[in-house]
């Protein structure tokens, strides 16, 4: 069991829970269940979303696993120039 | 992939050193091939016509009389691009900004293009096509984009990020939000208060080499596309779904490129070359005007920025919000959430928040510009804690020192930061001379910070080593800044042999797997990382093959300073194998020896810059001078410094453009008045000082070497502190960027 933290906008998405406890052993897992939890996230999902795991941002290592007690927050994924 | 951690321990033979540029030769004595220098046989000319309204209804396009004329062998419309996008919204966007389908969103909007034996022919046929619009009310400012009343521009927008769903479509396409703590408390708590509302106009990234390409399409399918890009595999991958192709099929050889910074991440005319070309049965080259890649290509966001920001006595900033309303052009973005997320980063906040509004216009589609969306929110929030300190009545350097961000900290977008290099700039800053250097009349000094995220993702690297010993390593990032020279010497580095034995190369998208682009500072960055790890896979070929030749085991074979070591007490009078030795007797043991890589290069560590301005301005006239600037920034680790300087130095020049002179003007009809660089005007050589620069290291945790993205965030600082430089100078604080004379002399003024 993990704690994720949404940023506002999934947060409202997510019935207004900003942090949510999950069953999730890697990042795969974690967009799975939320899916399932929280339908209305999908679009948002769709769009890109990448994982902070104590700080550091993950954008496409699905298969990073989530530590028990690590810092997770779920944010925008994000572009450069 | 796994690292040693202990990087920051590590002594460097080739890293950090200062080569001669690869490209160099080629590039100054024009040997370089850019994107127009790439010819076929037979190839004709591909033009565009485009939609001189900012906003229409396109009734009926008639192409009979353009594709009569003698020379004209394709001519194209939307109608010849079928919706292929499968649902995906945002692909559909690309589609219809590549050719207009029902609407012309704006003035420079592609509606019909032509493939002609010359320039002229394609010109000429551009005239006989016959287009019937019916004009629409239009919007072009951000703010007036943004009330209700507005001209709506796409009636299927709806605002997401809300709740409840909106009933009816405006403008606006999404609302972002983030931060912590409870900030109308915290405000309620100030001694001191700023609020301010900020405005931006929108600029482009102003690079010197216009969009150009060949496009050759085959009888047989396949099909080839020479292009001056940031990112060639990304373009394969958009043209091939766009035209309903095999990404296979679709080779894409990325040219040299003559600047980009974000504006070559998305594809414009590309996709219209190749259908031109798969028309008319023969290849096509499509260069853009300077004029077209003004009204047509991708400037940066216009943008309205409120900002609060509330202190105790003591100079702790206790309560910060910000609203951020950033254009889109007329299609769905993510620009204000960049512009949310960055804006209150470099500080340590106990009430946060942050909310962001994307705003479509009827401007040209809106594209990453180097740290997207960072630079206007730094200017809003700098500017605000400038006159903030003022008010605490501390120095402005001594106020962000105390309320800076350090390892540990909650980012004001969420995460906690490792270690990071805001403090470190800023006590750089403090104790530089150029801080203590004496100023003169109408004369100001402005500082500022800034920041930015820095990204990895897909990487695929292959190094080979050849039979005389030499390497030859190619990468899948194109190299917008230098990264041939850095990668060579992380090479070099890596087999432990001399930077002149390596050659680096951008391959195309036939000849190695799936790069994402060169975006994000991910270009060394990524690279990098996959460039250590093949090395080190071909270093257990060197290995295996020393042992061959030894008649030993592998266990028993180290590599040190680029040869082969025997260890152990039976093994230890053996000679030790240079890899030049290896490489020759390749051939009798198991053939060629190479490393390849496939990562995705996760773990970019964010980056920080502090930099200091000094202004003169005259208030007769409002024009100003920029007298000396220093930028100091965190680079984890310089791989080539000069290089990185030169990226800091690069920021800030354009930084200081925009912060002075460069925005897009548009009249009442909607339509841009100074799409050149007559009217557009970037800073030249004579309009800067020598920016002088200084690189601090604090290693980025995640990569081998401790490397962090260096080509964004200097463009960061710049607005905010050209115009806290100017706003000292002129003892008016200045709340529109670009401060060019007339707005000076206004602010002078009121």
């Amino acid at each position: 069991m993990v704690e994720v933290t949404l940023w506002g906008s999934l947060a409202a998405a997510a019935e207004g829970n900003s942090k949510i406890e999950i069953e999730a052993k890697n990042i795969r897992e974690l967009f799975a269940r939320l899916s399932e939890r929280f339908p209305r996230l999908e679009p948002l999902m769709a769009r890109g979303i990448a994982v902070a795991i104590d700080g550091t941002i993950y954008r496409d290592t699905w298969s990073k696993e989530l530590p028990t007690g690590a810092e997770i927050y779920l944010l925008p994924r994000l572009a450069g120039g | 992939m796994n690292f040693d951690p202990s990087h920051s321990k590590r002594s460097f033979s080739s890293v950090g050193t200062r080569p001669i540029r690869p490209d160099g030769v080629d590039k100054v004595t024009g040997r370089a091939r850019y994107g127009a220098d790439f010819n076929m046989p037979g190839q004709l000319v591909g033009r565009i016509l485009r939609s001189p309204h900012a906003h229409a209804i396109i009734r009926k396009i008639d192409t009979l009389k353009a594709a009569q004329l003698p020379g004209v062998k394709a001519v194209l419309t939307a109608a010849d691009l079928p919706d292929l996008t499968d649902g995906d919204a945002a692909m559909y966007d690309i589609l219809d900004n590549c050719m207009a389908r029902k609407k012309a969103l704006y003035d420079g909007h592609a509606v019909a293009a032509v493939a002609a034996i010359d320039a002229r022919t394609a010109k000429q046929a551009l005239k006989l096509i016959e287009v019937e619009y019916e004009l629409l009310p239009h919007v072009t400012d951000v703010d007036q984009a943004f009330a209700p009343d507005a001209p709506l521009i796409n009636d299927t927008i709806f605002t997401t990020g809300v709740d409840p769903k909106p009933d009816r479509p405006s403008n606006v396409s999404m609302r972002s939000q983030f931060g912590h703590g409870d900030v109308d408390a915290g405000m309620a708590r100030a001694d001191f208060v700023v609020e301010r509302t900020f405005k931006t106009e929108q600029t482009h990234q102003g690079y010197i080499e216009p969009h150009a390409c060949v496009a050759s399409v085959s009888s047989d399918g396949t099909a080839d596309l020479w292009v001056c890009t940031q990112g060639h595999f990304v373009y394969r991958q958009h043209c091939a779904q766009l035209l309903g192709m095999d990404a296979s099929k679709l080779r894409v050889t990325s040219s040299e490129i003559g600047g980009g910074f974000g504006g070559k991440t998305h594809v414009w005319a590309e996709p219209v070359a190749l259908a031109l070309s798969r028309k008319a049965g023969r290849p096509v080259k499509l260069v853009m005007t300077r004029d077209e890649v003004f009204r047509a290509s991708g400037p940066t966001s216009a943008t309205s920025i409120d900002v609060k920001i509330g202190a105790l006595k003591d100079g702790t900033i206790i309560a910060a919000d910000a609203t951020l309303r950033y254009s889109c052009g007329p299609y769905a973005g993510a620009w204000a959430e960049v512009g949310a997320m960055t804006a209150f980063a470099c500080y340590k906040l106990e009430n946060v928040r942050t909310v962001g509004y994307e705003v479509l216009v009827n401007r040209p589609k809106t594209a990453a510009y180097r740290a997207p969306s960072a630079p206007m929110a730094a200017f809003a929030v700098e500017s605000a804690i400038d006159e903030l300190a003022k008010k605490v009545g501390m120095n402005p350097i001594d106020f962000r020192i105390r309320n800076a961000a350090q390892e540990g900290t909650k980012a004001s977008y969420g995460p906690v930061y490792g270690p990071i290099g805001i403090g470190p700039t800023l006590e750089a800053v403090k104790n530089h001379p150029h801080m203590k250097a004496p100023l003169g009349r109408n004369q100001g000094r402005g500082m500022a910070c800034g920041f930015w995220f820095n990204f990895g993702g897909q990487t695929c690297t292959d190094l080979n080593i050849g039979m005389d010993g030499t390497v030859s390593l190619a990468v899948g990032t194109v190299d917008v800044g230098g990264s041939r020279a850095s990668l060579s010497l992380v090479a070099a580095e890596e087999l432990g042999i001399d930077y002149s034995q390596v050659r680096t190369v951008i391959a195309d998208t036939s000849s190695l797997g799936y790069n994402d682009m060169t975006d994000g500072s991910r270009g060394t960055f990524s690279s990098s990382m996959a460039t250590i790890s093949a090395a080190r896979n071909a270093i257990k070929i060197l290995r295996e093959r020393a042992a061959q030749m030894w008649d030993i085991l592998v266990e028993d074979v180290t590599w040190e300073k680029g040869h082969a070591v025997a260890k152990g007490e039976t093994h230890g009078n053996l000679p030790k194998l240079s890899l030049k030795e290896i490489a020759a007797a390749s051939g009798t043991t198991g053939g060629p020896i190479a490393g390849h890589s496939e990562i995705v290069a996760d773990g970019a560590g964010v980056s920080f810059a502090t930099h200091i301005c000094d202004i003169e301005v005259d208030p007769e006239t409002g024009a100003t001078k920029v007298l000396r600037y220093t930028v100091v920034q965190d680079a984890g680790k310089a791989v080539h410094p000069t290089y990185v300087e030169g990226q800091y130095q690069g920021g800030a020049a354009q930084g200081i453009g925009w912060a002075l002179n460069e925005e897009y003007i548009y009249g009442k009809d909607g339509r841009l008045q100074n799409a050149g660089f007559l009217d557009y005007r970037i800073p030249v050589c004579s309009d800067l000082p020598m920016i002088d620069t200084q690189i601090l290291e604090i290693p980025n945790p995640n990569h081998p070497y401790g490397v962090r993205g260096v080509g964004e965030t200097s463009i960061v600082p710049p607005l905010a502190a050209v115009a806290n430089a100017v706003s000292n100078a002129v003892g008016v604080r200045m709340l529109h960027i670009p401060m060019s004379p007339p707005r000076i002399l206004a602010a002078l003024e009121a």
